[in-house]
């Protein structure tokens, strides 16, 4: 009969499994390591030993590896890319599945090195677990310290921490202790730093041979604990929020017809009932929960993380990108924040530069107003920094053009987490978790204090929506005078200097003296030519644009989209560049 | 079965319930499964739902209603016709779109068609670069789409375990495997150059098994070649014992000397029809399928001759623009 259907399941009673496949829920942890420690073994091993492998994917890496002969490398199983599989390296984050009969899991998996430290910031993000490993041979190195560390500033609440390779130690339980009580020192250091405790838990295991990692052997009886799949097993679901305070992000207004009107997004935190009062923000209105629409039917309640749909009680302008908040603590609206940030880009953050802040389901222009310090993980100190660069994890100051309704990251993961994205290469290019919000009405004593001292770059951005720069213009004086007075007409602080003054300063050397200081303060200087019959050219960091000087309104619009491809303009609208 | 058992397909709200579902894994994956379909129709200008009538294109459909109800999908559906998808599965494709109400466009390559392109004459790496990625890549560019969802799984293959929900494509529509953005949380980069665009998976965390058992809970119509029963078939021995099941859609498949037998089987996952095998089974119910499914010893896309033409052949395909 069926070559595939096994004698086994005829016994197998199907309705009792789909009852028991009902109640498993769904666990996500990370992982982080490098070939060296055995973490491909240690996952290998965890889908090899819960039979979440299939036999041809057995078949497919037997004999091949670097294991003994005979032995299977269960490295290979989870090393995905042909890049990889050449260097032998695992370059970027891969999701594993498994399950067992109490438990749906899905595994970030990702690399160990230093310069993976973004990887394993994003396996982190999404998980409610994660496992560190230790070399029971080399002892405490520092990237299990730095993976720890990410598990802490990403809010990873529980930390395993396999000591694995206790088969070359000959199973020694001195080892294993004093690993332990060193890295549980390590542990307290980082909670003290990110401000975030993790409840660790050890266990001595060999993935290589299958120790305590899915059940307990007779190789360590010093071990009384669980193995590392029985801990996963029973760690507490952390998706279950239901008690924390309700925020529901609006990703899009749904309106089939006249008659509906409905918010559909996805609960970030806590329970809404029909009948709740909610405010709206950053308006700050409230209403009341008319429906709770699915599908499937309209709920009387829904707690954190289901996806519905909320009518309100009453009309209220509310669009993408508002926050619908109940009772209890309210977000903070804010237009600065304290954040920490893993920097993901080739490019180093750079203060000058305007980045696009995507926080729950909108985006606002930002600026990095100072970088307070970056983070030295080896030794744990804070050290100032000018920059920081691809795997640098430090805290940052940002200043928003518009404000946000934030909570704080270690309050709600869901809206106290932001990424950075590039506008030019649209790179994300870090990750942030808000560690304090100023309200707008603070911020105004905040700007009062700042009254008093230095003017800084992103206030003056901030009053006159674009950087300081230079553009240059050839072409008809009456076609540059156009185009200052439609910058004007938009705010922007101009200064034009003409060919005879240009002369002038260029003969006394100071031109580039004096546009370097108009920059510096923010101004756009207009520096003009004059050009050819009937164009204008106009350059503006390093783009250059020619352009029909009798279409006059053409050549206006041009040149500001020209500055705002040079990064130098903002538009009104700020996001949609 | 299935395109009779459809009460559900339909849009309309049922009683309502008493307090919200509990959450066990499938309403997990569903939550977030709809939040990444809600995010792309609302920050993409022109999104499309890739449509393979197959199970996973089932779920990601029905995913799809229940993301934008009470409001139509905001999307239309988009068929990669290769001419080599079974009659039947052709049929089921308009009636779903017809119940469901929501527009389908099918793009074939006729020129490669009409060329008689098959898996035979060429081989089938090239076979699907004319007839499954070539025609992906015009009819996205021909419909100006700039996100395409996809329903596929992190659990099908090695590569596509470390593939992005938003999976960013360059101009050519290509993949860099290590050129992909960061994803973190559930915040999603949508940003785009004219002329590149994402392809979307909302179905990226579901496995196999989730996939049944949601289709099992939620009554979602499926295709009739996922339940067995006696069809004509080609059967070749393989080497160590092994047999491949073929169907006789296509006379080019045969060898000579193979005639058609019966024999009682169905289809684990639907590609073109000669290059996707049957395998015997009994299983004529979604609950016996699953049963099925956890005495398996073979991963569900070992049946489908493209995976293995060549060592890292999913990657290739992707790199170049597959799906």
């Amino acid at each position: 009969m069926a070559a595939a259907a096994e004698p086994v399941n005829r016994r197998f009673e199907i309705g009792e499994f789909l009852a028991q496949e009902r109640e498993k829920d769904l666990l996500r942890f990370s992982t982080a390591g490098s070939v060296d420690d055995g973490k491909s073994t240690l996952i290998g091993r965890l889908l090899y030993d819960t039979q979440s492998v299939y036999e041809d994917q057995v078949r497919s890496i037997e004999g091949k590896g670097t294991t003994a002969p005979g032995q299977i490398d269960f490295a290979l199983l989870t090393d995905g890319l042909r890049a990889e599989r050449e260097q032998g390296i695992t370059i970027d984050v891969a999701y594993r599945y498994f399950s067992t009969a109490r438990r749906k899991f899905i595994i970030a998996d990702t690399p160990g090195h230093e310069q993976y430290t973004r990887n394993m910031a994003t396996g982190a993000s999404t998980a409610d677990a994660a496992i560190v490993l230790i070399d029971a041979s080399k002892g405490v190195l520092i990237q299990s310290r730095r993976h720890a560390y990410i598990a802490s500033l990403l809010r990873v609440r529980h930390v395993l921490v396999a000591v694995n390779k206790m088969d070359l130690t000959g199973y020694d339980e001195p080892a294993f202790r004093a690993i332990e009580s060193e890295f549980r020192a390590v542990l307290e250091q980082i909670a003290s730093d990110t401000g975030t405790p993790v409840e660790a838990h050890f266990v001595p295991v060999s993935a290589l041979k299958g120790d305590n990692v899915v059940r307990a052997t007779a190789a360590m009886p010093w071990y009384k604990g669980p193995s590392l799949l029985e801990l996963l097993e029973a760690l507490p679901s952390a998706q279950d929020s239901r008690s924390a305070p309700f925020r529901f992000p609006v990703q899009r207004v749904l309106r089939p017809d006249h008659t509906f009107r409905g918010f559909a997004g996805q609960i970030a935190s806590g329970t809404v009932r029909r009948g709740d009062e909610i405010a709206i923000f950053p308006s700050g209105r409230k209403a009341k929960i008319e429906r709770i629409v699915t599908f499937d039917g309209d709920l009387d309640a829904a707690i954190a993380p289901l996806s519905v749909t909320l009518v309100l009680d009453r009309e209220l302008d509310i669009s993408r990108g508002d926050l619908i908040a109940g009772g209890g603590a309210a977000p903070v609206v804010a237009r600065s924040v304290k954040a920490s940030l893993v920097w993901m880009d080739q490019r180093p953050l750079d203060v000058n530069r305007r980045y696009l802040l995507k926080h729950t389901s909108h985006s606002v222009p930002a600026l990095v107003s100072s970088i307070d310090h970056r983070v030295d993980l080896g030794a744990l100190t804070h050290e100032p920094a000018p920059a920081l660069r691809m795997n640098d994890i430090g805290a940052v100051s940002l200043h928003l053009l518009r404000p946000i309704a934030v909570d704080l990251y270690r309050d709600n993961r869901g809206t106290g987490a932001l990424i950075l994205i590039d506008p030019e290469t649209n790179a994300t290019v870090a990750a942030g978790m808000v560690t304090a919000a100023q309200g707008l009405a603070s911020a105004n004593e905040e700007d009062e204090a700042a009254a008093w001292g230095r003017v800084t770059a992103g206030e003056r951005e901030a009053r006159w929506g674009h950087r300081g720069g230079v553009l240059e213009l050839s072409g008809p004086t009456e076609l540059i005078d156009a185009v200052e007075r439609s910058l004007f007409a938009v705010g922007a602080a101009t200064c034009l200097i003409d060919s005879g003054q240009q002369a002038a300063l260029q003969h006394m050397g100071l031109l580039d003296v004096l546009t370097d200081m108009q920059t510096q303060s923010g101004l756009l200087t207009l520096v003009a030519h004059a050009g050819e019959e009937g164009v204008l050219t106009a350059s503006a960091g390093g783009l250059e644009i020619t352009l029909d000087a009798d279409n006059k309104m053409h050549a206006v619009t041009a040149v500001h989209q020209l500055l705002q491809r040079a990064g130098i303009f903002i538009s009104p609208e700020g996001a949609d560049l | 079965m299935p395109v009779a058992e459809n009460e559900s397909v339909q849009a309309s709200p049922r009683t309502p319930t008493v307090t919200s579902p509990r959450l066990n894994h499938l309403r997990l994956l569903e939550a977030e499964s709809i939040h990444i379909l809600r995010e792309v129709a609302s920050e993409f200008e022109r999104p499309v739902m890739l449509y393979s009538i197959g199970k996973d294109s089932s779920v990601m459909l029905r995913l799809a209603q229940k993301a934008f109800y009470p409001a139509p999908i905001p999307f239309p559906l988009l068929h990669i016709d290769t001419g080599f998808k079974f009659a039947e599965m052709l049929a089921f494709r308009d009636e779903m779109a017809r119940q469901v109400g929501v527009e389908l466009l099918v793009w074939r390559n006729e020129p490669a068609i009409a060329a008689g392109t098959n898996p035979i004459v060429l081989d089938t790496r090239r076979c699907c670069g004319l007839l499954k990625t070539q025609a992906l890549l015009d009819a996205l560019r021909h419909y100006n789409f700039d996100a395409a969802f996809g329903g596929a799984r992190r659990d099908e293959e090695k590569s596509r375990a470390k593939e992005r929900i938003y999976s960013f494509r360059d101009t050519a529509g290509q993949w860099d495997p290590k050129n992909q953005r960061p994803e973190l949380w559930n915040l999603y980069n949508a940003r785009i150059h004219p002329g590149e665009s994402i392809r979307v998976f909302p179905l990226s965390n579901w496995t196999e098994m989730d996939v049944w058992q949601y289709i099992h809970e939620e009554k979602i119509p499926v295709v009739d070649f996922y339940f067995a029963k006696e069809r004509p078939m080609y059967v070749r021995p393989m080497s160590a014992g092994q047999e491949a099941l073929l169907p006789t859609e296509q006379d080019f498949v045969a060898r000579p000397g193979e005639k058609p037998q019966m024999v009682k089987c169905r289809l684990r996952s639907l590609g073109c029809s000669p290059c996707t095998g049957a395998i015997r089974s009994d299983a004529d119910t979604i609950p016996a399928i699953i049963a099925e499914l956890i005495g398996f010893r073979s991963s569900e896309r070992a049946n489908r001759v493209i995976d293995h033409d060549q060592e890292g052949s999913m990657e290739i395909k992707k790199r170049e623009g597959y799906f």
